[in-house]
């Protein structure tokens, strides 16, 4: 069979099966578990009320069951075995992390990135946001601004890699260098912790775009007459934007900035393909990626430190979520 | 003490005008409303006096010093919004102390001030809370007592009550009145689209229509002296019914023959010897009419309609063709009975208007 007739089969197979899968479970509710007729017609339309929402949680319910939780709970699992996945030894795949220079310093680096980048990309975008609204060429500024979220990161990196090459024909960087009078070409990749400012401007670029278009839709839902009301009040557009516009999108703001912190601390493409992880850039799921070919319980350690670090961002989030929508 | 000077005020978006040589002289001290239908541009022109909205022809006075360029905050104005806009992350405490803190005053001199003006307005107990909290009424409150703290000259509304619910209405336009009253010396000048509003709060009104100010005057004067067919229908409620007529005698009294009347009736509308066979319109107030025997009337017409209030009917009487204009009398006390029945309509003359081509007789 033609891979593409295949495709098409599949999908034809998955968007029936997902139809007829919501069509019969509903109708074998309403038809043979709680029939709407008879003496019991309004409890029985009351009950088959309080189970569909399961109907239709049940396949996503299922879905993250099989292929996340239960996952997790294996590698959690995992990472109490030795190596081979024979012995189990407790956890002292995490003390062995924790003596770990390596794994140090590329829990030092996620920790920066964290830092770094999600303050940095939502505060430009947030500046982005702000200025583009006043311009009249506002959708092109935007358009250029919001094209390097659609590239992949390995894509950027290719661009980067050019911007940062240890060449002052090819390297802009070094280009610019040379234009002010510096003596040779520097790999800026290979200097020691400042390198991985140069690998997060790359995200920051990427995830600027991200930022602004969501802060941008936020900051033009606040009503007119409150920022006339503040114009009114004597404010300044300074002052108009810091205590007027932007406490009123903190909710927008924050979900912004967790967003962008769970893909920073996920980040491996970037750094492997711009330094590999040399030069003391390494980060925790590029280390992840090292070990995993020498020792799965100890790579499922790192697995489960890199959740433990998201989870209460994004328990936090949620929680925000919920506030947000009460 | 301050007057606002408007000469030869204009705004056009693009090519598109919206407003047109528009002059007013609002006195210092006076509350002045704007009333009008929608989309005449009314809060247009209040938000050209705020600064929100940029002058595109003519020029605006402030006590006497041209404003067109001078930034809104420095124009000695306050503004109440009609969705009132409050700050939504802000408390009460802190939404009206907000333009006192951006003019650089003190923070104890401010929670002062605020929790003085909270008091007076009854808002001494939600200072901490934040105006979701709030209810719509004192949201209102929260919007006014932020102009009050201001302290500017002039006080603009733009259709303050307009989000309110009907008893809650009446109770903040009477506390708008007292607020005025106790303010004597500030001027306030008030949008709104409800000639109730105008009627019961305005020293003066400027009747805006879509081809700019149709009358200013005192609320008094517009509801007996109409310059127009369109003042007459907009001030009083419910609207002047306006009838067909020709002038079958003129002088200092006119006498008419109405279309669906009998004989010919007085009004007391000087007209000249000229005006004799003109046809015109005749309009009458609802509450001026009353049934008469007589054959001298000014409408025989089927009561369609009876609407009981107590304090007096309303009479809804047949088009003379259908789809017309319907004609309404209210007559004080309670008439039940009249429903289907053909009555005579007659108005003392002091009460008849006439209009020509749309303008009234008493003005040429």
């Amino acid at each position: 069979m033609p891979p593409l007739v295949m495709a098409l089969m599949s999908i034809l197979i998955g968007v029936t099966g997902c139809v007829g899968y919501v069509y019969f479970s509903n109708l074998v509710l309403d038809r043979v578990i709680f029939p709407a007729s008879g003496q019991t017609c309004a409890r029985n339309i009351g009950r088959a009320n309080l189970v569909r929402p399961w109907l239709f949680l049940f396949p996503a319910l299922a879905g993250s069951m099989l292929y996340l939780v239960f996952p997790f709970a294996g590698a959690f699992w995992r990472s109490l075995f030795d190596r081979e996945g024979d012995a189990f030894i407790g956890f002292a795949n995490y003390r062995a992390l924790g003596a770990d220079h390596v794994f140090q310093g590329a829990l030092a680096n996620s920790l920066l990135w964290v830092l770094v980048v999600p303050a940095a990309a939502t505060c430009l975008g947030l500046i982005a946001a702000r200025l583009t609204d006043r311009l009249r060429w506002a959708n092109l500024a935007r358009a250029a601004i919001f094209m390097p979220v659609t590239m992949s990161l390995v894509g950027a990196a290719l661009i980067w890699k050019f911007v940062y090459a240890n060449d002052a024909d090819i390297g802009l960087l070094n280009a610019i260098r040379a234009t002010l009078g510096a003596a040779g070409p520097l790999d800026v990749l290979q200097i020691p912790v400042w390198n991985s400012f140069f690998l997060m401007a790359v995200l920051i670029w990427t995830q600027t775009g991200f930022a602004m278009v969501i802060l941008s839709a936020a900051l033009r839902a606040i009503p007119r007459e409150i920022i006339e009301a503040a114009i009114m009040d004597g404010a300044d557009a300074t002052q108009i934007f810091l205590r007027i516009e932007v406490p009123q999108i903190k909710g927008t703001i924050t979900v912004v900035w967790t967003l962008v912190t769970i893909l920073v601390l996920k980040v491996f493409d970037l750094v492997y393909a711009m330094t590999g992880g040399n030069f003391g850039t390494q980060v925790l799921p590029g280390f992840m990626m090292g070990v995993m070919f020498r020792d799965d319980g100890r790579a499922s350690a790192v697995a489960m430190v890199l959740m433990i670090l998201v989870l209460p961002i994004l328990a936090w989030n949620i929680g925000q979520a919920r506030k947000g929508g009460d | 003490m301050a007057d606002l000077r408007l000469a030869g005020i204009g705004k056009s978006f693009g090519a598109v005008e919206i407003l047109k040589n528009i002059n007013l002289h609002i006195e210092a001290g006076e509350l002045f409303v704007l009333v009008g239908p929608s989309g005449c541009g009314k809060s247009t022109l209040l938000r050209m006096i705020a600064g929100l909205e940029q002058i595109t022809a003519g020029t605006l006075e402030i006590d006497g010093v041209r404003m067109n360029e001078v930034p809104p905050a420095r124009r000695g104005i306050a503004m109440v919004f009609q969705s009132y806009a409050l700050y939504p992350h802000m408390s009460v405490r802190q939404n009206m102390g907000f333009a006192l803190r951006m003019a650089g005053q003190g923070r104890a001199e401010i929670d002062a001030a605020v929790t003085r003006t909270a008091h007076a307005l009854q808002l001494g107990s939600c200072l901490d809370r934040l105006p979701a909290a709030l209810s719509g009424g004192q949201r209102q409150r929260v919007a006014i007592g932020r102009a009050i703290l201001r302290d500017p000259w002039v006080y603009l509304f733009d259709e303050p009550l307009s989000n309110l619910d009907a008893a809650l209405r009446v109770a903040t336009r009477i506390e708008i009145a007292k607020l005025k009253q106790a303010m004597p010396d500030r001027t306030m000048i008030y949008v709104t689209h409800d000639q109730v509003e105008a009627m019961t709060l305005a020293d003066r009104i400027a009747v805006l229509g879509c081809k700019g100010i149709a009358q200013v005057g005192a609320p008094l004067t517009l509801y007996r002296k109409p310059r127009s067919e369109f003042v007459a229908r907009f001030i009083g409620s419910p609207a002047m019914n306006l009838l067909a007529g020709e002038i079958v005698q003129t002088g200092e009294v006119t006498m008419l023959r109405l279309a669906r009347g009998g004989g010919s009736i007085a009004a007391l509308v000087p007209t000249c010897p000229g005006d004799k066979g003109r046809r015109v319109t005749v309009g009458i107030r609802p509450e001026h009419m009353y049934p008469t025997e007589s054959a001298t009337h000014a409408l025989a017409a089927r009561v369609e309609l009876v609407e009981v209030l107590g304090e007096v009917t309303q009479l809804h009487f047949a088009p003379c063709r259908p789809g017309g204009q319907t004609v309404i009398a209210r007559l004080p006390g309670i008439h039940a009975g009249l429903h289907g029945r053909t009555l005579r309509i007659a108005a003392a003359p002091e009460n008849l208007h006439l209009f020509a081509e749309g303008r009234s007789l008493l003005y040429r």
